[in-house]
């Protein structure tokens, strides 16, 4: 039986086991197979604040991970398969066993959004990938593709250009919605070519990828665009299928119900369920940065600390 | 852990002369769910009991190895029973998948 039940192993999770385990909290982490979360698939963290020569993703979660373990958190490295919110305490399933609990933290964070057109789940890791920083290595000289028009598309390109012989950036838009130095750098990259306006349809290729066919949004003109690789990269979706009974938006993401008492505010991160707090991407859809997950892993096992108090 | 570092030289004898089914992680120091994997061989390693052995191939300091088993994306695990490739696993790995491939019928 546990004070805490963390689900989730991003910077939200461990923030919150790391503040949990300090407030004497007795606390389970269930981290997932892909701990760790979005970092692990970037390379240099230039914005979390105090690396000033910045921080590689994998490293920053390693580091958080480390600390976690040292604060005696237990971390259980596999996906929790169900869990019960409808009474209390609560329960998890992983990896076969039933954990229990008196408060829960979500933190499942958001994963990649696949295209979801033909081809493309047998095409993967055949030349189809959401992650230039595993894969760019096995496209070294060749010729690659990157979907999407946000931060991430835009970082993949740029990690791609230094090995690729050439990248594109397919986007359906007129514009990017990245930020400005993400825009300027890819901008100024010889080695990097855009083509607007245009949505990738279907992916080609026997064992391995050998093109795209692509259209033309304002034209409807298809036609086929040969690579060797292409990088989906157009967004992520909160992961909340196996949160039932919490209480989601319109968008799926975890609703936050603020709790005050006299006008003053006690639970920042509370949710629908009395003793369920939320945390990180899986609820945040406008800032999405690992030092947001962060904050909102410490509030949210601060809240949990405070409602055990208040709770017994 | 206990995990054999294969190169081009020890490949033959650490991998297709094995006696006990072995799993083979093809990982780079840059890539970031290789890591993610780590934790969870320790697992698998935990469960086998010695009934299995690991190892691991640097793409980058074995690229010749890499490009024998045609591995493009990694991480990427592969199990050799018998010396022979029984799977092939690419992306991160449960630990219950890795070790339901790993006990191989007739080990």
């Amino acid at each position: 039986m546990y004070d805490v039940i963390i689900l989730g192993g991003g910077p939200a999770g461990f923030t919150a086991g790391i503040y949990s385990a300090r407030a004497g909290r007795k606390t389970l982490l269930i981290v997932g197979t892909r701990w760790g979360g979005q970092l692990m698939l970037t390379t240099l963290v230039e914005n979390f604040p105090g690396f000033p020569d910045g921080i590689q993703g994998p490293d920053l979660m390693m580091n958080m991970r480390k600390q976690t373990e040292r604060l005696g958190v237990t971390i259980v490295n596999a996906d929790f398969s169900s869990a019960d919110f409808t009474k209390r305490p609560f329960t998890a399933v992983a990896d076969g066993k039933t954990y229990t609990s008196n408060t829960i933290i979500l933190a499942t964070g958001a994963d990649s959004i696949w295209l979801n057109v033909p081809g493309e789940i047998q095409l993967r890791g055949k030349g189809v990938s959401t992650c230039a920083t595993c894969d760019a290595f096995f496209f070294r000289g060749k010729k690659v593709v990157v979907v999407g028009g946000g931060d991430s598309a835009l970082e993949e390109a740029h990690v791609l250009s230094q090995v690729a012989k050439t990248v594109t950036i397919i986007h359906r838009r007129d514009s990017f919605r990245a930020s400005q130095a993400s825009q300027d750098r890819v901008l100024k990259n010889p080695k990097i070519k855009i083509i607007w306006n245009t949505t990738v349809v279907k992916m080609n290729g026997a064992n391995h990828l050998e093109s795209l066919t692509i259209k033309n949004i304002k034209t409807g003109k298809e036609e086929e665009f040969k690579t060797d690789g292409v990088f989906v990269a157009i967004g992520h979706k909160p992961n909340t299928s196996l949160l039932k009974g919490i209480e989601l938006d319109v968008k799926g993401y975890v609703v936050r119900k603020e709790k005050t008492e006299e006008g003053l505010l006690k639970y920042f991160s509370a949710t629908s369920r009395e003793g369920v707090f939320v945390a990180g991407d899986v609820y945040d859809y406008r800032y999405r940065q690992a030092i947001t997950a962060s904050a909102y892993g410490c509030m949210a096992a601060l809240d949990a600390d405070k409602w055990l108090s208040e709770n017994k | 852990m206990a995990e054999i570092t294969l190169t081009e030289e020890n490949f033959d004898a650490e991998v297709i002369k094995s006696a006990i089914p072995i799993l083979v992680d093809f990982w780079a120091s840059w890539c970031g769910p290789c890591k993610m994997q780590n934790p969870i061989l320790i697992d698998v390693e935990k469960e086998m009991e010695k009934k299995a052995a690991f190892a691991k191939v640097n793409v980058d300091e074995q690229p010749n190895l890499a490009q024998r088993y045609s591995i493009m994306s990694i991480p990427t695990i592969m199990i050799f029973s018998k010396g022979q490739p029984v799977k092939q696993f690419i992306g991160v790995q449960s630990k219950e998948t890795l070790v339901e491939a790993l006990k191989v019928p007739g080990n």
